[in-house]
């Protein structure tokens, strides 16, 4: 289990880090907490020439309230996130999220911003961002630009960043008020989901007012699940259009066959992940 | 490639020593720093053995390399002892609760364990049981290990913990 030879860079600032990014090539590869990487290179599965650590970059760590929406620096650890009162509060659907992956250690090193740049489908955070309808800040040589998480997944590691583009924040709209659950599972601490279903929503006079489905890993991208969502804005979550909505929802899923059980188990337990998630939304709705 | 100097502060020490960037932390401390009680399980991320305490969390040393390490305050099982050389209450309860058999969980539990007992100094078994949910342990099933910890804790107040070793 030792990675390919590579050569470590240590920039200061986020400038010197595109511009290393420009000028050693395709080959050269960003590290933030490395908790998705490092266990690529060590398979080698990924072999980049050069590490290129964010480690040192310091205006990548910042959590704050801007505009109705938080902007999370791309090198805020799932710990840090945890810790954070501003999140807890305005973003609590994140909290939920992040105390479901992987354990403490992993936790303390692995970032929101690799989670959600790397493009693993097993990743919890990408499906969350997509339902919250989140965008990614990313910079690169041509300067700075938004991608919004729903348009930013193209296919498992494959996303919308362009070659020397580095994710630096991510902007959260605040959910305060409104019902919000994450629903995951696992066969044990530390594995990625079976399936897994991410829930924002509203009511109002006992009906859904607005709705946002993210699915994980039962597919080779997170899922925006867009019309299960709208099928239930103006119900009551009554057991028939629940289960309506839920075949929608699953009718969308691709997931793989792996150790985590074969598609058709896996696609159920999809929907099954998603009828608790919009229970349990519902009854934190204000 | 070229090796690249690293230091880090390593149980209070400050050591310096040369090191390829592929380099795993947990191959640094123990092959070049002959550090060798932190253990090496599956090296995939998920059996917790290579727990260490880095700059005031507990890391599993072998999803990290040595370089991303440099300036690093670093405790390892080699440093948990006190300073007479009698064990530390955690090792202490983990020998009098048999916390373990075999052994090689061991260092890295200790180390999380110690990094929980600072963060919240009386944790409920619940917390336990989750604080420890990154080590694996395949002899003793979990119910000793989490005795020790409720032991130590205790004993780290100034209190008694009742409950016998099962």
């Amino acid at each position: 289990m030792i990675p390919g030879a590579f050569e470590y860079h240590r920039p200061k600032t986020l400038g010197d880090a595109i511009s290393m990014l420009a000028s050693l090539g395709e080959d050269a590869r960003p590290l933030a907490g490395g908790h998705s990487l490092i266990p690529l290179m060590k398979q080698r599965l990924s072999a980049p020439s050069h590490l290129i650590d964010l480690a040192g970059v310091s205006d990548l760590t910042a959590i704050r309230e801007e505009n109705g929406a938080l902007v999370i620096g791309a090198m805020v650890t799932q710990r840090a996130l945890l810790a954070s009162a501003l999140v807890q509060v305005k973003a609590p659907l994140l909290i939920e999220a992040a105390l479901q992956i992987a354990d403490p250690q992993i936790r303390a090193l692995g970032t929101l911003g690799g989670n959600v740049a790397n493009g693993d489908p097993g990743n919890d955070m990408p499906a969350v961002m997509m339902c919250l309808d989140a965008s990614y800040v990313v910079q690169g040589p041509k300067g700075e630009r938004q991608i919004k998480a729903r348009d930013f997944y193209r296919g498992a590691y494959d996303t919308a960043l362009a070659a020397g583009e580095i994710l630096t924040a991510i902007h959260v709209p605040i959910t305060a008020g409104q019902g919000t659950a994450y629903e995951k599972l696992k066969r044990k601490i530390g594995d990625y989901a079976v399936a897994a279903a991410a829930v924002v929503l509203t009511m109002a006079n006992g009906k859904v007012a607005t709705c946002s489905i993210g699915l994980t890993n039962v597919a080779p991208t997170p899922l925006w699940a867009k019309d299960a969502a709208a099928m239930l804005v103006g119900t009551t979550l009554d057991a028939a259009s629940v289960k309506n909505a839920v075949a929608a929802a699953e009718a969308i899923t691709d997931p793989a066959s792996d150790g985590r059980g074969p598609p058709d188990y896996r696609r159920k337990m999809a929907g099954i992940m998603l009828t608790r998630a919009l229970a349990r939304a519902a009854s934190r709705a204000a | 490639m070229p090796k690249i100097n690293v230091t880090m502060i390593v149980n209070g020490e400050e050591v310096s020593g040369l090191a390829e960037p592929r380099t795993l932390l947990v191959h640094y401390l123990r092959e070049t720093l002959n550090l060798t009680g932190t253990h090496i399980g599956c090296e995939t991320s998920h059996c917790g053995a290579c727990t260490i305490d880095l700059d005031g969390v507990s890391v599993k040393s072998c999803t990290r390399f040595a370089v991303q390490a440099e300036g690093a305050h670093i405790r390892t099982i080699e440093g948990m002892a006190n300073a007479d050389g009698t064990l530390h209450q955690l090792q202490e309860s983990f020998r009098q609760m048999h916390g373990l058999q075999c052994g090689y969980c061991t260092p890295g539990m200790i180390l999380r364990a110690w990094r929980l007992l600072q963060e919240n100094p009386r944790p409920s078994e619940d917390e336990i049981r989750h604080g420890i949910a990154g080590n694996l342990c395949r002899c003793t099933g979990y119910q000793n290990i989490v005795k020790s910890i409720q032991h130590a804790a205790a004993a780290l107040n100034g209190e008694t913990f009742a409950e016998a070793a099962q």
